[in-house]
């Protein structure tokens, strides 16, 4: 397992972020790296410096596109120019899959430039299921949806977090990007078992896998991406690899970013779990 | 509560203004209390009111879009002063909240709001808009679209003098009233500086920028903001030479162009051939000029222009 249709049946091993910080020190060393998550939206432009520094990427490593704006659960229609625009790069970078969160945003044109949570409704998960479809129709790639960190819930919602995001990738037949540092974030912000949400995911439909870290708070946790991944979120990959297998995963560090080496070291660490779960497939 | 009724209800309190001290408004949009309107549809915990859930997100946003606009626009910061430019931020993004899909487009607005507002600004109400149409003008040259550069063999050998020049899109012509390129260029030096300087030296160069912005003097200039080897240039023009450029820019003949750059020139004539000829050297040289339209493109521009002409006021849609 670990590779799916909703990776496009690729093995991609431990990649990292591709950030400004660490452009000239990937470019000018050529540092060994399975692949690189690149933030879509940094690169749907006409021109310039970014899509100059992201061929040269593209000559020497595999990308993966990730999104952070296209609201799979705002009630609007997708926005034609950002999709005809998401289009042009998927031809560009040839991503073998594309992922972007399970939430809202924007509403009336209007962009928060948040990842929103859900209400976990079955009138919404019909509503972004058929978003995904459109999306994933339009742009002809598979599409995998990532479960974000959230700090609060509505009256409304009629399931768990994690059934409606079954109820989501059932119905819209996409892949999960398994964010288990959100689903700690989440779990600690809402008093819920982190294991239940992630044995509750259909393991076949998960393409790819996110570790990061996050900032304590007195009274609850903030998704930042500004630290090491943190034990417990280290448990729940390892549970997740076991159910989903060598799964695509990627560190995500996107504020006070340290050096290149400190962020790759910190994802590799993902190998030490990786290889334990393969030891205990083979016995 | 329907899904879009939900998100439009949840929209309205993330995008309500922070009070003075960062913190939620305690009364809603809709003037009913905050906590009223965010128990409607928030769910209290063991540890956060509705109210402290939803503050969360209301001042994520708020945090989020202001250091978009101090990392867009530290010239017009320097120029207001941070209290003022928070302030100005504020007003601004209520006013006109993000309607693309990237951060980049958020101060897309900003110079014809600010011309509509010019409280903000006071008696440097010119310096700040030139200094912000400087600042746009080089977010789009930098990832602004480039095209192939024109090459001799693109040349009609008899288009003469009715030739029409393309230039590079990404190129941005600029007529301002004060010397804000200077200006910019000593407000991101003393940045750069201050990321690895002393507290006591950021002082000195925080006093050196604001009585530079106090001693800043008008005096028109022309600017190209441009792109070489995808770094972002500034490039100031002669007055004939900006027209010039303009004229190109607007599709006009070679011929036409020129005869409409010089007509007020104070420029000897017989000066003229060798300084155009200059110009156009260097202009060639920075890699300024395009290859012609196909006769694809021109058709689809041609058909584009009679589809959106009936609109009228329909306002050119910016790059996002």
């Amino acid at each position: 397992m670990g590779t799916n249709r909703f990776n496009n049946f690729t093995e991609y091993g431990i990649g990292i972020g591709l950030r400004a910080p660490h452009y000239q020190h990937i470019l000018s060393r050529k540092p060994v790296v399975d692949w690189f998550e690149i933030i879509s939206e940094n690169f749907m432009i006409d021109g310039g410096r970014p899509l100059h520094i992201l061929d040269q990427i593209l000559e020497q490593y595999k990308v993966v596109q990730h999104g952070v704006s296209m609201y799979f659960g705002s009630a609007e229609k997708p926005n034609r120019d950002h999709l005809r625009r998401l289009k042009e790069l998927v031809k560009r970078t040839k991503t073998p899959w594309l992922s972007d969160h399970l939430c809202w945003g924007s509403v009336d044109g209007r962009y928060t430039h948040d990842l929103l949570p859900m209400p976990y409704t079955f009138e919404a998960a019909k509503l972004t299921a058929q978003k995904v479809r459109e999306v994933r129709d339009y742009l002809e790639v598979p599409i995998a949806v990532e479960n974000v960190s959230s700090y609060a819930e509505y009256h409304v919602s009629e399931m768990s977090e994690w059934e409606f995001l079954n109820e989501v990738v059932e119905r819209a037949d996409c892949g999960i990007l398994l964010d288990v540092n959100n689903i700690y974030v989440s779990s600690q912000n809402h008093s819920f078992d982190p294991f239940t949400y992630v044995n509750s995911v259909p393991a076949e439909r998960v393409a790819q896998i996110h570790i990061a870290g996050h900032s304590k708070y007195r009274k609850y946790i903030l998704d930042t991406h500004d630290h090491p991944v943190i034990d417990p979120v280290w448990k729940l990959y390892e549970r997740a690899i076991q159910r989903a297998g060598h799964t695509a995963t990627l560190l995500e560090w996107d504020d006070s970013i340290p050096s290149f080496k400190e962020v790759h070291d910190e994802a590799l660490k993902a190998n030490r779990f990786l290889a334990a779960t393969a030891l205990a497939t083979a016995v | 509560m329907k899904l879009l009724q939900l998100q439009r209800t949840m929209a309205r309190a993330v995008m309500q203004p922070l009070t003075f001290t960062e913190r939620m408004k305690r009364t809603a949009p809709d003037g009913q209390p905050m906590r009223t309107y965010a128990a409607r549809f928030i769910k209290p915990n063991d540890r956060l009111t509705s109210f402290e859930r939803l503050e969360i997100y209301n001042r994520q946003y708020w945090f989020r879009l202001l250091s978009s606009m101090v990392e867009d626009f530290p010239g017009l910061r320097a120029v207001l002063g941070a209290a003022r430019f928070e302030a100005m931020s504020k007003a601004y993004i209520t006013d006109c909240p993000s309607r693309s899909f990237t951060l980049r487009n958020l101060g897309s607005q900003l110079e014809s709001w600010l011309h509509q507002h010019p409280r903000w600004a006071g008696n440097k109400q010119a310096l700040a808009l030139d200094i912000v149409k400087l600042e746009w003008a080089e977010i789009e040259a930098f990832d602004g679209k480039a095209e192939p550069p024109l090459g001799p063999e693109d040349l009609s050998a008899n288009a003469g003098a009715n030739l029409r020049l393309r230039l590079q899109p990404y190129i941005q012509l600029l007529s301002l009233r004060y010397p804000v390129d200077d200006l910019l260029l000593e407000i991101k030096n003393s940045s750069d500086d201050n990321e690895v300087a002393s507290n006591a030296f950021q002082e000195r160069r925080k006093r050196k920028r604001v009585q530079t912005v106090a001693k800043l003097k008008p005096a028109a200039i022309a600017l190209a903001v441009h792109r070489i080897d995808n770094s972002v240039y500034f490039r100031r023009l002669e007055p004939e030479e900006f027209t010039l450029l303009n004229e190109v820019k607007q599709g006009r003949t070679l011929q036409k162009a020129v005869a409409h750059a010089f007509i007020e020139t104070k420029i000897p004539p017989k000066e003229l051939p060798v300084l155009v000829q200059r110009w156009f050297h260097n202009w060639a040289a920075l890699g300024w000029f395009c290859q012609p339209e196909t006769k694809t493109e021109t058709s689809a521009r041609s058909k584009n222009r009679i589809k959106e002409k009936p609109t009228g006021a329909r306002r050119k849609r910016k790059i996002v």
